[in-house]
């Protein structure tokens, strides 16, 4: 069985990042870039079901520009046994990714896809979803277990207000949440041969897909910046407070 | 709180751009260095110092390694992050790949072991100490010895120590009295007592290989007669099993003022009978194999200096941001400011940032011409490189850790009482830095080292070669008004510098006193000097970026803290090639008696 994992290439998690001047959108240049933490977790899964037998072949995509190789070498060192880059300079949306997703999964015929449930930069939650969709596939989105068999997936999701176990044929759409596994700490003999696995370099124009964002960014803003408090004298004060200040009615 | 992050992005600057990376990666047996490989390795190394060896740091401090029966027993976590240390693979970076090892270049070793003495020092010195028995074993072992032990000490499996002082043996090595006694088997048996042994016994690993000085009966006396062996915690069949307890044994640990998880043990060997060691390399030449190691290790201790500085200074760096107190002084009205605000304190922390900064350069540009030194196809390259090696590890070593404990004392100052606190965590830092000045040859050894096997014994012409690549850099300074500050600062510290080496080669022949008392000012000087070269180097570097359009603050940083160092250390110069040149006289002016 082959699986494929979708990879991101974000700002690092500990960079406290800052919008840019304009207002354009956020500031990244020489920032420390890293895998989005939520798709490290799927090849850890995907790393986990070849360990268990289960999957024969773990290949991980990765799109955006030519530094994303850095974030497939990472994948590899984790245990993915390919990479496939699709490279672009466009500003890539939920959607086009989906859709590139889409062409090459019709490409490697995998059985399941795996995919962080969102990406720590723009938070969309939409990928998977969307590629489910396109593919006609079923999904299972947030996932804290999945156990592989008989060409099903049992998947444990985790929903508001508890957890929801369900069973998809496969093949499948997967989004990890964060308790699904730990990542482990690559290996260095994994590290060093992670460069001599093959990495493929692909366009959205051969696939042919057109990946022109959809969406236009009017405005990107800090979070307003929390107040000074203050010290009420009683219960009572503080009630009257919270209902001049219409926090509560 | 302030969690250790490694700093990629200036370790990466200074492989590429000062150590020369690619050079390094072109040669023979180094093809695996490449620069995309190198990044992925900081990368996870990283990782690993920062999620697993750094939260071990306080509670390796505060539990100590403990001591029962015979038995060490290490703190909380140290033996699962031992265990996953090595079954990832980090003890094999350097070591050969007939061995098992990656193969890795010194200049790929040195930022990835400078994360892990950053994220916890007392941990980092088991593998410190094990790399150095696998090169004895690899220099100088025996084919069998070689098959019997290299490949689990290289996977960590097994660790390695040195056992070389004694009661009476300590920085005077002559004075060593442990016997070796010939058995008809070819081994020995080994009867005596060592002291500070660094990791001598432990928990976190099988076996314990442990390499140790000794006379053989019919040795002669002082150093000629000292001889190496190797003496495993258990014996190992033919076949690699694990045999019988060997009679070597940990008597004590010490209590120490830092490295509280590293055990020092007092190791006991033949109270029960003799423990049995085998003979490495030749009979009487153990003092030159230990050298050879010792070189290696006294690099290592180097850059727990450049390690403490990085680490003591990112946490007095998070406080001065965060720390609230007092008004800023220039602005009338002044809201109350972080204390970063405060002039003293960025004094403080850039004198912390810049010292890190040029003694990592000044170690990372050795550890390159080490793998030139050992790589390059032509021996007379070769031949140059390891003089500039030679010359330049005791600097390495002796400046460095004092530069440690400065960085690490400057970092307790920036948060005030909190600092003397235990609870802050920077206490710990000058506790565990101030070993480093002191065990594989104190400051003092390596200044003598210095002065008399490095540069009176060639006549100072290692010296002159390295003053003249100095002098060099003056023409491209030159070119950049810019950097005219720290052109002129650093013209006058390699005057100084020369004009003190010249006297130290003179006198040295001549009162050989006199120039041993002033060998540590000397030290200080050629460690400041060097450190001053690089970060004008880097200064330059920085500034073809910017002219080439590089928005990346990082280079603007870097010239301004190259400029800091020329003018707060650099310009000291002057005055320790006084102390150099006139300062011995006073040193050797009272009568003991008058002490």
């Amino acid at each position: 069985m082959k699986i494929l994992v979708s990879v991101k290439r974000v700002v690092d998690y500990n960079v406290k990042v800052r919008v840019k001047a304009d207002g354009t959108g956020v500031d990244v240049a020489n920032a420390k870039m890293s895998m989005n933490p939520f798709d490290e977790i799927a090849v850890e899964e995907a790393v986990r079901l070849k360990e268990a037998g289960i999957a024969t072949e773990v290949v991980a995509v990765s799109a955006g520009i030519a530094n994303c190789q850095e974030t497939l070498r990472t994948a590899l060192a984790i245990g993915a046994d390919r990479g496939i880059l699709i490279e672009t300079d466009v500003e890539l949306q939920p959607l086009a990714v989906a859709k590139l997703l889409k062409a090459v999964c019709e490409k490697e015929q995998p059985q399941i896809i795996i995919c962080g449930k969102q990406a720590i930069d723009d938070d969309a939650n939409q990928t998977g979803q969307m590629l489910a969709a396109l593919m006609d596939w079923p999904q299972a989105a947030f996932a804290s277990k999945v156990i592989v068999a008989n060409g099903k997936a049992t998947v444990t999701r985790e929903i508001d207000g508890g957890l929801e176990t369900i069973e998809i044929a496969l093949p499948a759409v997967i989004t990890t949440d964060l308790r699904l596994n730990e990542p482990r700490y690559a290996t260095l003999p994994n590290i060093m041969k992670a460069k001599k696995k093959p990495l493929e370099t692909l366009t959205p124009e051969a696939l042919g897909i057109d990946v022109s964002p959809r969406l236009k960014t009017l405005k990107v803003a800090e979070p307003a910046k929390r107040a000074a408090g203050i010290k009420v004298a009683d219960v009572a004060e503080l009630v009257a407070k919270l209902k001049n200040e219409g926090v509560i009615a | 709180m302030s969690e250790y992050r490694a700093p990629i992005r200036e370790m990466q600057f200074v492989l590429k751009e000062l150590a020369g990376l690619d050079e390094v990666a072109q040669l023979p047996g180094c093809e695996e260095a490449a620069a995309d490989v190198v990044d992925a390795v900081l990368e996870e190394a990283a990782k690993f110092a920062e999620g697993v060896l750094s939260p071990l740091n306080v509670v390796g401090d505060r539990e100590g390694a403990q001591f029962q029966d015979g038995q060490v027993t290490m703190p909380k976590g140290f033996k699962e992050a031992y265990k996953l240390f090595a079954e990832s693979g980090w003890t094999a970076l350097g070591s050969e790949t007939e061995w098992g090892g990656q193969g890795l270049p010194k200049l790929v070793a040195t930022p990835v072991s400078e994360m892990w003495k950053s994220a916890n020092h007392a941990f980092a010195l088991c593998p410190l100490l094990t790399g150095g028995a696998i090169d004895a074993l690899v220099l100088s072992g025996s084919d069998k010895l070689k098959q019997t032990y290299l490949e689990k000490m290289v996977a960590g499996e097994w660790t390695g120590t040195m056992n070389l002082t004694e009661p009476g043996a300590g920085s005077d090595l002559a004075a060593v009295r442990t016997r070796a006694e010939p058995q008809a088997d070819g081994s020995y048996k080994i009867f005596g007592q060592k002291i500070f042994i660094t990791y001598g016994e432990h928990d976190m690993a099988d076996n314990i290989i442990h390499l140790v000085l000794a006379r053989t009966p019919t040795a002669p006396e002082g150093v000629k007669g000292i001889s190496l062996f190797i003496v495993p915690k258990f014996m190992v069949d033919d076949a690699g099993r694990l045999g019988a307890r060997n009679d070597a044994w940990c008597a004590s640990i010490e209590h120490k003022l830092g490295i509280h998880a590293s055990p020092t043990a007092v190791m006991a060997f033949g109270d029960k009978g003799g423990a049995i060691g085998y003979l490495v390399g030749e009979e009487n030449r153990g003092l030159e194999y230990m050298f050879i190691m010792m070189n290696v290790a006294r690099f290592g201790v180097g850059m727990e200096g450049v390690a403490v500085s990085e680490r003591a200074y990112q946490r007095a760096r998070d406080y001065a941001k965060e720390r609230v107190q007092g008004t800023d002084i220039g602005v009338r009205g002044s809201v109350k400011v972080p204390i970063i605000v405060h002039p003293d304190v960025r004094r403080m922390l850039m004198s912390m940032k810049a010292k890190t900064e040029a003694s990592r350069a000044l170690a990372y540009v050795v550890a390159g011409a080490h793998d030139k030194a050992v790589h390059h196809p032509d021996a007379a390259v070769r031949k140059q490189h390891q003089a500039f090696v030679d010359l330049m590890i005791p600097v390495v070593k002796g400046w460095s850790t004092e530069i440690g404990i400065e960085v690490a004392s400057t970092g307790i100052q920036v948060h005030g009482g909190m600092g003397y606190m235990e609870e802050t965590g920077a206490a710990q830092y000058l506790r565990d830095a101030r070993i480093s000045t002191i065990y594989e040859g104190t400051t003092g050894i390596q200044a003598n080292d210095l002065i008399g096997r490095k540069m009176a014994r060639d006549g100072g012409a290692t010296f002159k070669v390295v003053i003249g690549l100095m002098r060099a850099l003056d023409a491209d300074l030159a070119r950049h008004d810019g950097l005219a500050a720290i052109r002129r600062r650093f013209a006058a510290g390699v005057d100084a510098l020369t004009s003190a080496g010249e006297w130290i080669v003179a006198t040295y022949a001549a009162d050989v006193r006199a120039a041993s008392a002033s060998a540590v000012p000397f030290l200080t000087l050629f460690g400041i000097v060097a450190g001053g070269w690089q970060m004008a180097r880097a200064a330059l570097v920085a500034q073809a970026r910017i002219d080439a359009g590089d928005s990346d603050p990082f280079y603007p940083a870097k010239i301004a803290t190259a400029r800091f160092f020329a003018d707060h250390l650099l310009s000291q110069a002057d005055g320790l090639a006084s102390s150099v040149t006139d300062g011995a006289a006073g040193v050797m002016a009272l009568a003991e008696e008058q002490f």
